[in-house]
């Protein structure tokens, strides 16, 4: 037995998601307990209490959602997580978060669908829904973690993300890393970056709750601080009052969209290793991104010139990494563990530049490193 | 070439095969500082159904996290050791719980009675992965003794140490005298063969 570093910890991908929000500062959790995202409240509900923070289990998912979004307005960094079928019931409320702008994490950690479907076994089916699930247009910031400590760092970075544009996160876990236990070493607590939202400079009677800025993005007053605002669901003007007049709706949905557009570079993150002049390029994410890595490694070794990419923001697509890789690989692969998502925005972006291929599997199992590599050699 | 272990514990719900992972990984990873994985597979049910427990150990980032070829099995009942045996590599070392597991595929298996010693010494059904844990320390040296032992007990719920001590020693022992005895010698000839 070697001297112990008491840095060092045994922790499983919930457990992270958890010490990450508290480092970032989420002081309110609103829930209902579900596999396999369960520990995520369970923790919470401990060690929330013991740092002021308040934690409440809800009669269900749509009204997690609601208090998540609730709390957050008074200022305080919320978050809830669920798997699929929670995921369906907070849909409604993840679209008032965008249109009202108020920052929150949602962490849903994916499990085999549709409906009830497979508790305990991985999938990537939730991947369209993150997108879309929610009606209207919309942008949506998805991250997808295929490490343990990914899982601490990548809600500590939905957090910031969420502050800073106002606009709900999702984290995306599948059960493999949700329940995966790993070394890790958590950085001290000064080495972490922390964002909160900004808010406003101006006393209250000159508030414009929703007026444009540069950045998009409107400084955010906290309920109870003395701001008093109109929150809705419904379309709204500067002052966050219904409006139906065409010249303050278009402007609106624009900013929506322009707020996060014109800062992707601070969002998407991933992962290119050996894509010049590969004769496949492997695109993959979550759990399958190690299966994918391993396939790729062992590929090259045969002698495959094999190039890999793991996407770690999803949403929005990152077309700036994938964009490259399509126009000089021969072949890119996508496997997945769903009938094929993540490969139509990866055609979507293709455009005619090469061959887009698929490996799906929907059995309940991860994809396995044996089964890309045999897709390479077949496809390469 | 990179060291990559895999490890591979099967049974049924309940036998408390995803608490010996969680050990497993702690003591190879925290206490004896490699690389580990640990992942698991179980049905939706609390007990009974199928449970398997995985832990990848390696010298460097592990890609992968669930066991490919096996190095180690253990197995807690019969259908695990027949539904897992074919991973095992050639050279792998196979421990069963002999307290359900009848037939086994290799004369070198190393077969002791888990659950039985649990029930018998310790009135406790329940420490039989401990006991379990116990032997892997002692047959292999993936973990080291003084690792398994601070993981077992930095996991067991306060009150029960001495019980998880003692079944972890009972485990070790257990081996060690399976060791002593030695696996039946492998037949090297046909000559004995009645024809």
């Amino acid at each position: 037995m070697k001297k112990r570093n008491v840095n060092e910890v045994l922790l499983q991908g919930n457990e992270a998601v958890a010490e990450g929000a508290l480092r970032a500062g989420c002081r309110f959790f609103a829930g209902y307990p579900i596999t396999p995202a369960t520990e995520i409240a369970e923790i919470m509900s401990v060690k929330l209490p013991r740092l002021d923070g308040t934690f409440i289990q809800m009669e269900d998912e749509i009204a997690s959602l609601g208090a998540v979004i609730g709390a957050s307005l008074t200022g305080t960094k919320s978050m809830t997580a669920t798997s699929g079928p929670g995921f369906s019931l907070m849909q409604e409320n993840l679209g008032f978060a965008c249109i009202a702008e108020v920052p929150c994490v949602l962490v849903n950690v994916m499990r085999g669908g549709p409906s009830t479907g497979l508790p305990t076994y991985p999938a990537q089916g939730d991947v369209m829904q993150a997108r879309w699930g929610t009606h209207g247009d919309h942008p949506m910031i998805a991250l997808c973690a295929s490490t343990v400590r990914e899982c601490f760092d990548l809600t500590i970075k939905a957090f910031n993300l969420s502050e800073r544009f106002r606009n709900p996160v999702i984290l995306l876990l599948d059960e493999v890393v949700a329940h995966m236990r790993e070394k890790v070493t958590l950085p001290e607590e000064g080495l972490v970056e922390i964002f909160d939202r900004v808010k406003p400079k101006v006393p209250p009677e000159w508030y414009i709750p929703y007026e444009d800025t540069p950045a998009g993005v409107p400084p955010m007053a906290s309920f109870g601080e003395g701001y008093r605002y109109h929150v809705t669901g419904l379309t709204h003007d500067v002052r966050g009052f219904p409006t139906s007049r065409p010249d303050e709706i278009g402007p609106f949905i624009a900013r929506l969209f322009r707020k996060i557009s014109q800062r992707f570079p601070e969002i998407q993150m991933g992962e290119v290793d050996q894509v010049d002049g590969a004769d496949i390029t492997v695109i993959a994410y979550g759990s399958v991104a190690r299966s994918a890595k391993r396939a790729v490694r062992d590929a090259r070794e045969r002698g495959i010139k094999a190039g890999f990419v793991k996407l770690t923001t999803i949403w929005p697509f990152m077309k700036s990494v994938v964009e490259p890789v399509l126009k000089t690989s021969k072949v890119v692969l996508v496997p997945e563990m769903n009938m094929g998502q993540i490969s139509r925005e990866v055609k979507r972006v293709n455009q005619g530049y090469t061959r887009v291929v698929t490996l799906n599997k929907v059995d309940g199992t991860i994809i396995t490193p044996e089964e890309i590599l045999d897709r390479i050699i077949e496809v390469a | 070439m990179s060291f990559r272990y895999d490890i591979r514990l099967g049974g049924s719900g309940g036998q408390g095969l995803i608490m010996m992972g969680i050990i497993l990984a702690e003591a190879i990873g925290v206490y004896d500082g490699k690389e580990v994985a640990q992942t698991q597979s179980y049905g939706p049910e609390a007990r009974g159904g199928s449970s398997k427990a995985e832990v990848v150990v390696s010298d460097e980032e592990i890609d992968y996290p669930k066991a490919m070829k096996v190095d180690l099995l253990l197995t807690m009942n019969q259908k695990a050791l027949d539904e897992y045996y074919q991973d095992l590599k050639p050279d792998g070392l196979l421990i069963v719980d002999s307290t359900f597991v009848k037939t086994v595929p290799v004369a070198n298996a190393v077969q002791i009675p888990f659950t039985r010693i649990a029930r018998d010494r310790f009135k406790k059904e329940m420490v039989a992965n401990i006991v379990a844990l116990g032997a892997i320390s002692e047959l292999s040296s993936i973990v080291s003794k003084k690792a398994i032992e601070a993981a077992v007990l930095s996991r067991v719920p306060k009150g029960t140490e001495k019980l998880n001590r003692d079944a972890l020693k009972a485990g070790m022992a257990a081996a060690k005298r399976m060791r002593k005895s030695g696996p039946p010698p492998e037949a090297d000839t046909w000559e004995n063969e009645d024809i």
